[in-house]
């Protein structure tokens, strides 16, 4: 419950205020305001700063939330609390559409298509008859519960605060469960996390329906509270502020969207008010004097002020992992031992002109270690990318079990029980090893979104966590557990690669260079797990330069040379080979 | 739709779309090189127009006092970066750039602007000015930020982009102005009659056009730029001082933005704020050309002018929805074709 203190705090804090003897009825209206900014920023924060998608066009989903609700509440006299629910859907269902189209968007694109749509949207909202047009629609309801009506600031103001806390609570158990984990998995790129069966469009999607959700909340609090609605807030002017409230708060923290309403809200209120009485009233001196102090303060802190803040006070909450959650049920194995486990069939990968992959075959038998060695640019790492759905085949066939695999997307092949790790690490660096190490197991966990929102999943959450604890004490890394990945030396990172593969529970697994980066010492012990997991009746097809490594580990070795297979045998066998030896040292050798 | 409708809206869009492909190309440039999403462009036209319009009507427009204040604080950061290694020619460079510069600019403008200059001197003027403005504030704003993400440049662009935007009313007042168009001749050809400041349009365009290819394919300046926007690190390793090649690209980007403000109010009236709509539109055809291409950008921006001006005879109203609308399956296209690439952000 201790994660829970600092919010309950809080809780009490906002609830106070209002009660504060003598507490000038603007300074709530101003909470007021911070309020209906910080749940948009929220949905920012999960959005832009988590899932690394940035999105310019929340504005746009404000104004889909207050537009439903006042148009229902004026044409059709519906009740605040029925048009709620409409309000959220219209968001949601706008962002289904817009988002169809924008997470497929890369890079700078998407930032950029958001401006576009959130404009488009502003000037569709000002051009519409039934939506009155520039003027809007005025005289909403107040929101009312039995006899009260909220036309006060200060008693709408419990309602706002309420949601705010209430989604902040959504929000935080999201972040902190298998679906949150995949989310933030997002920003740094796709390739491993689709690798462990993550459909990250589906993830992207989701929190860009979140986010518009949120938006949407903000903009049916808003249409009650200024009880008209027109298009002016819901421009991309608007649109951009939320960002950067975002931004100045801490992009990747939901109480940096809190605290940044709060700084940008009260930081435009003092301007507005203080600076014509030092200056007289030309112009627009607070936009200047705002956008000076928002570079300035960019400048000082670019990863906003909450982790600034919160690095001035060193609390670390340690998890506990001594946990006795039931271990996950491992993976139904295919009994036959008829075939090979892994069938590669002159498989053939071209890149325009250049051949990658060159009608390779081989074969992986079941609890055997097979290394991929050769030159560098030998399409080894090709090879990898072709086993497990990363690239596409030209031609030739790929098979596990006897089903084939080739152009079948990554999600689907680790559902067959072929887990990998990368030559070029790919980990989330600001989550804790557990947590990166967890996402191994996300196919092995059956709780989404909503769930995890409620905490219902908290069974499911307990096994994931207990087996990726197990993997890294498997691993040796039992006492970096709670450090961030980003933190450790590349060799441990590559460590932490291998148990993450392991959380998927592989029959084959397939490690690129694993014992790059490792000291002598690291190496053997690397060596003795992998034998260990042989025995275990595990699989390993590994690619590796160090060939005293490979020559005592590997039990059968394919030695690759520009794309093509040009011996294949046991170590003793390929030591002698004159054809490799030729590839590694030249033909006079 | 007759052929005279038909042709005066085409001619009116590519009009149009010659300015935006300008804005374009700066953008495409500024980004390129600094990854800096340059919502300021907006504030440079504005700044180049109604600079130019003031000198015109014999008044001493704020931008020249702008540029010198920025001079001064640019010249600060300055100072502030050699605190640790001093450098004589440094500091010498940094004075003449930051301070004297700004100050001849300025003084100029004051002595010159009530004797209302001709067009010429007044052009040379603004462009001198919005120049200053432009290195100036990739001196103070970006080039400390250099090193942070596209987000958070990108936020600090709009930051900026509020600043300039508020100084602009300062300045020039929330009244528009116009200024005396470039040439007074004007040619006919069939039904289609071109006025003399559209001719200089499409000349200067397709000159600038020419020249930022000469500048890029054939300089040492132009192909430092080109290596920065291809990778920093690598540019920097081969000593190419990137924080230079960010000056050069904002210099080059001001500069095309005060022209092409300069080229419009004399067919448009302009306001403090109209920048900012019109620096759109350039995105929009940057962004079509893929923040990349700059053939294709020029492409699109005809289109867009073309686009524009069609919905603007038919729709009026959905104008600018029509127009932003535009881009998403642009947009879906290329992301369609391109799947995305393992990017290593951060």
């Amino acid at each position: 419950m201790t994660r829970l203190l600092p919010v309950v705090v809080f809780t009490v804090v906002m609830a106070a205020l209002p009660l504060i003897p003598g507490m000038p009825p603007f300074w709530i209206v101003l909470l007021d305001n911070i309020g209906l900014a910080a749940l948009v920023a929220m949905g920012l924060v999960l959005l832009t700063g988590v899932g690394g998608l940035t999105s310019f066009g929340q504005a746009a989903f404000v104004g889909f939330g207050a537009y439903t609700t006042a148009y229902l509440t004026t044409v059709y006299g519906l009740s605040p609390w029925l048009t709620l629910p409409a309000s959220l859907i219209v968001a949601g269902l706008a962002a289904v559409v817009l988002g169809l189209m924008t997470v497929r968007l890369s890079g700078h694109y998407l930032p950029l298509g958001t401006i576009a749509w959130g404009i488009a949207l502003f000037y569709l909202f000002s051009k519409l008859d039934f939506l009155g047009r520039n003027d809007g629609i005025s005289r909403v309801p107040p929101l009312s519960v039995g006899s009260v009506q909220m036309y006060d600031p200060s008693t709408i103001y419990f309602v706002i605060w309420a949601m705010v806390i209430i989604s902040a609570l959504l929000t935080m158990n999201l972040l902190d469960s298998r679906v949150g984990r995949a989310i933030r998995a997002l920003r740094r790129g796709h390739v491993a996390a689709e690798a462990f069966g993550v459909q990250t469009a589906r993830s992207k999607l989701l929190v860009f329906i979140y986010a518009a959700v949120l938006a949407g909340l903000s903009g049916w609090l808003y249409a009650h509270f200024q009880r008209n609605v027109n298009p002016t807030p819901f421009g991309p002017q608007a649109g951009i502020e939320y960002l950067f409230i975002a931004v100045v708060g801490g992009a990747g923290y939901v109480w940096g969207g809190v605290l940044g309403a709060a700084i940008v809200v009260i930081l435009k209120e003092v301007l507005q008010s203080y600076l014509p009485l030092l200056f007289g009233g030309q112009g627009q001196l607070e936009i200047i004097v705002f956008g000076i102090l928002l570079v300035i303060l960019l400048q000082l802190a670019p990863a906003g002020v909450w982790p600034w803040l919160s690095g001035l006070i060193p609390l670390k909450l340690r998890r506990s992992h001594a946990s006795s959650a039931e271990a996950l049920p491992p993976r139904a194995r295919v009994a036959s031992s008829s075939g090979p486990l892994l069938k590669v069939d002159r498989a053939r990968k071209q890149f325009g002109g250049v051949v990658a992959v060159n009608d390779v075959s081989f074969e992986v038998n079941a609890a055997e270690v097979v290394a991929l060695i050769g030159p560098n640019g030998a399409g080894k790492s090709t090879t990898f990318n072709l086993i497990t759905g990363i690239l596409t085949t030209t031609g030739g066939r790929i098979e596990v079990h006897g089903q084939p695999v080739d152009n079948t997307p990554p999600q689907e092949v680790v559902k067959l029980g072929i887990a990998r790790t990368f030559q070029h690490v790919k980990l989330v660096p600001d989550m804790t090893v557990l947590e990166n190490v967890a996402i191994g197991a996300h196919l092995r966990g059956r709780s989404g979104a909503l769930g995890s929102m409620l905490r219902l999943d908290r069974a499911d959450e307990a096994k994931l966590l207990a087996e990726a604890a197990k993997q890294i004490e498997r691993v040796g890394l039992g006492a970096e557990i709670d450090q961030l990945a980003g933190s450790l030396s590349l060799g441990q990172q590559r460590i932490v690669e291998i148990a993450r593969a392991l959380c998927a529970d592989p029959e084959l697994l397939m490690l690129d260079e694993p014992a790059a980066g490792l000291r002598h010492m690291e190496k053997q012990r690397l060596a003795a797990l992998l034998r260990q997991l042989r025995d275990g009746g595990m699989s390993v097809l590994l690619v590796e330069h160090d060939m005293g490594f490979v020559m005592d580990l590997a039990d059968r070795i394919v030695v690759l040379d520009f794309g093509t297979r040009i011996a294949e045998g046991t170590p003793a066998a390929i030591k002698t080979n004159p054809e490799v030896i030729k590839a590694y040292l030249g033909a006079l050798a | 739709m007759n052929t005279t409708i038909l042709l005066f809206l085409l001619q009116d869009g590519v009009t149009n779309g010659a300015i935006y492909a300008l804005l374009g190309l700066a953008l495409v440039l500024v980004f390129a090189v600094t990854r800096v999403i340059l919502i300021p462009q907006g504030e440079f036209i504005t700044y180049g127009a109604l600079t130019y319009a003031t000198l015109s009507t014999g008044g001493v427009p704020g931008t020249a006092g702008l540029a010198l204040v920025m001079g001064i604080v640019a010249f600060g950061f300055d100072l502030f970066a050699m605190r640790k290694a001093f450098h004589g020619g440094k500091l010498l460079r940094a004075a003449l750039v930051d301070i004297v510069f700004p100050a001849i600019v300025f003084a100029l403008a004051m002595t010159l602007a009530p004797h209302k200059p001709g067009v010429a001197v007044s052009i040379a003027l603004s462009l001198a000015i919005v120049a200053a403005i432009g290195l100036f504030l990739y001196r103070i704003a970006f080039q400390p930020l250099a090193h942070t993400s596209v987000l958070v440049l990108l936020i600090a662009s709009v930051g900026c982009h509020l600043a300039l935007q508020g100084f602009g009313l300062v300045f020039f007042g929330a009244e528009g102005l116009r200024g005396p168009s470039l040439s007074d001749a004007s040619l006919n050809l069939g039904q289609l009659m071109f006025t003399g400041q559209s001719l200089a349009v499409y000349g200067i365009t397709v000159a600038l056009m020419l020249a930022l290819w000469l500048f890029f394919g054939f300089t040492r300046f132009g192909k430092a730029l080109r290596a920065t926007a291809v990778n920093r690190l690598g540019a920097r390793l081969v000593g190419i001082r990137t924080s230079l090649s960010g000056q050069i690209a904002f210099l080059l980007a001001s500069v095309i933005g005060a022209i092409s403000g300069i080229l419009i109010v004399p067919i448009t009236t302009l306001y403090y704020d109209t920048g900012f709509l019109i620096g759109l539109k350039g995105f929009v055809a940057a962004i079509i050309g893929g923040l990349i291409s700059y053939p294709l950008t020029a492409v699109a921006a005809i289109v867009v002018g073309i686009v524009e001006s069609f919905s603007s005879f038919y729709a009026s109203n959905y104008k600018e929805v029509i127009v932003f609308t535009l881009i998403l399956p642009v947009l879906v296209l290329r992301s369609l074709a391109a799947p995305a690439v393992e990017e290593e952000k951060d």
